[in-house]
């Protein structure tokens, strides 16, 4: 919906970013089983809007996963292709992209899973720089806004490290195992609207990870930094976080949480 | 011929003032139970606050007097009058079940995407029930079409 207040929100794209009709890339002859990859291209090097190109990839010489696609159209059909990845094993959080309509890791996405022709765009409603490419600038300030590391006023222990109970470390599973790929941010239609000042699920599940966190002494001040009406409140339980996550983790609760002791130290 | 070239790219990195384009996002995402019944508990809200001024009418019509009265009520009671009241009914319910929904959330209850799927199945079946019942009250009550 449009938001009341200093802009609205922009449901269509803008003319530089409108997406044309691209190239198409014939698999190699003899190939028997191929599927359509349409993918998502941008150059900043000339003047034209981004486009759709499609490849026709064999799936016989193929790698499960759409990643093992996307280095296949790069090694052996077009070298220009960009995207950013590194671990191929859903840990490093670098491959996040829109594949088949919803935020994934390409690389522990099953080309299997995807009925018809394949589409990957980068992670939606970004700035892009090239290709699958995102620019992921504010989403690294958000992160960084909410100061992800221990804060304590007490010393340490002389003679031993901060402890936690098994029953206080539990609480941090389905935070930590956050690998910061920001799909959940970039699936949210709130997030897409007002990034420039909602923090995002990403941002506030990390919020939450260290609020959590028993050993953590500063929640008064973290609770203090998101007690805004955008930063934390433009969260509208949509779900389209938990929905998206890759690591399945739930976003949308850890929100709900801290929205939750804000209303219990009034 | 490296530093010249070298030195246009530095050129080009640095008078490049193009804007970037923004990735597609509405136009791309799945529609998902998640982000449908999100817009539509906006949707309906509106259509509420809508039809709350049309109830208000209504009442304005009957301190205007008789005449006044029969032109509404032919309005109202016209197949889009009746189809509006329809539509009316079942954005009051959905809302409030789904606000019921929310209240739960708030409480940091049924968030599992499990739990949140099988909440919005219900408050869709409800609503529609409760929607459907309050019409057949109703025709029932004053037992004529």
């Amino acid at each position: 919906m449009v938001q009341w207040g200093s802009h609205m929100a922009e449901f269509s794209l803008p003319a530089n970013s409108k997406v044309k009709t691209g190239k198409t890339f014939k698999a190699a002859a003899g190939a028997a089983n191929s599927k359509k990859f349409q993918v998502y291209r941008y150059d900043p090097d000339n003047d034209e809007n981004p486009r759709l190109d499609t490849y026709e990839v064999d799936m016989d010489t193929c790698g499960p996963m759409v990643l093992d696609a996307l280095i296949k159209i790069k090694n052996e059909m077009d070298s220009t292709l960009t995207f950013r990845r590194s671990c191929r094993e859903g840990v490093c959080g670098s491959c996040a992209m829109n594949v088949d309509g919803t935020n994934t890791l390409s690389c522990i996405k099953a080309i299997d899973d995807i009925e018809g022709d394949a589409k990957v765009y980068p992670l939606p409603h970004m700035s892009v720089i090239k290709d699958l490419v995102p620019d992921l600038k504010r989403a690294y300030a958000q992160y960084t806004s909410i100061e992800p590391w221990l804060k304590t006023t007490t010393p340490p222990p002389p003679d031993k490290e901060r402890l936690q109970s098994p029953e206080e470390r539990a609480k941090l599973d389905g935070l930590w195992e956050c690998v910061l790929c920001f799909c959940c941010s970039t699936s949210c239609p709130s997030y897409w609207w007002n990034g420039d000042r909602y923090l995002g699920p990403a941002a506030l599940l990390q919020a939450y990870r260290w609020i959590a966190d028993s050993r953590d002494e500063d929640t008064g001040e973290r609770l203090d930094n998101l007690e805004d009406p955008f930063r934390l409140y433009r969260c509208h339980t949509i779900m389209n976080c938990t929905k998206t996550c890759p690591k399945n983790l739930n976003p949308a609760k850890a929100i709900a949480e801290v929205k939750k002791l804000m209303l219990a130290r009034r | 011929m490296d530093l010249l070239r070298i030195e246009r790219f530095i050129w080009k990195s640095i008078m490049d003032t193009r804007e970037r384009p923004l990735s597609p996002h509405l136009q791309v995402y799945k529609p998902q139970l998640t982000s449908i019944l999100s817009i539509m508990h906006r949707v309906t809200g509106v259509a509420l606050a809508a039809g709350t001024c049309l109830l208000v009418w209504w009442l304005v019509v009957i301190a205007l007097g008789g005449e006044y009265y029969t032109i509404m009520q032919n309005i109202m009671g016209s197949w889009y009058g009746r189809l509006a009241l329809l539509g009316w009914s079942f954005a009051l319910f959905y809302h409030l079940c789904n606000g019921i929904r929310h209240l739960f959330w708030d409480m940091g209850v049924g968030l599992e995407l499990r739990r949140a799927y099988q909440s919005g199945w219900l408050v869709i079946g409800a609503a529609i029930l409760l929607t459907l019942g309050t019409w057949t009250y109703a025709y029932q009550s004053v037992g004529a079409l």
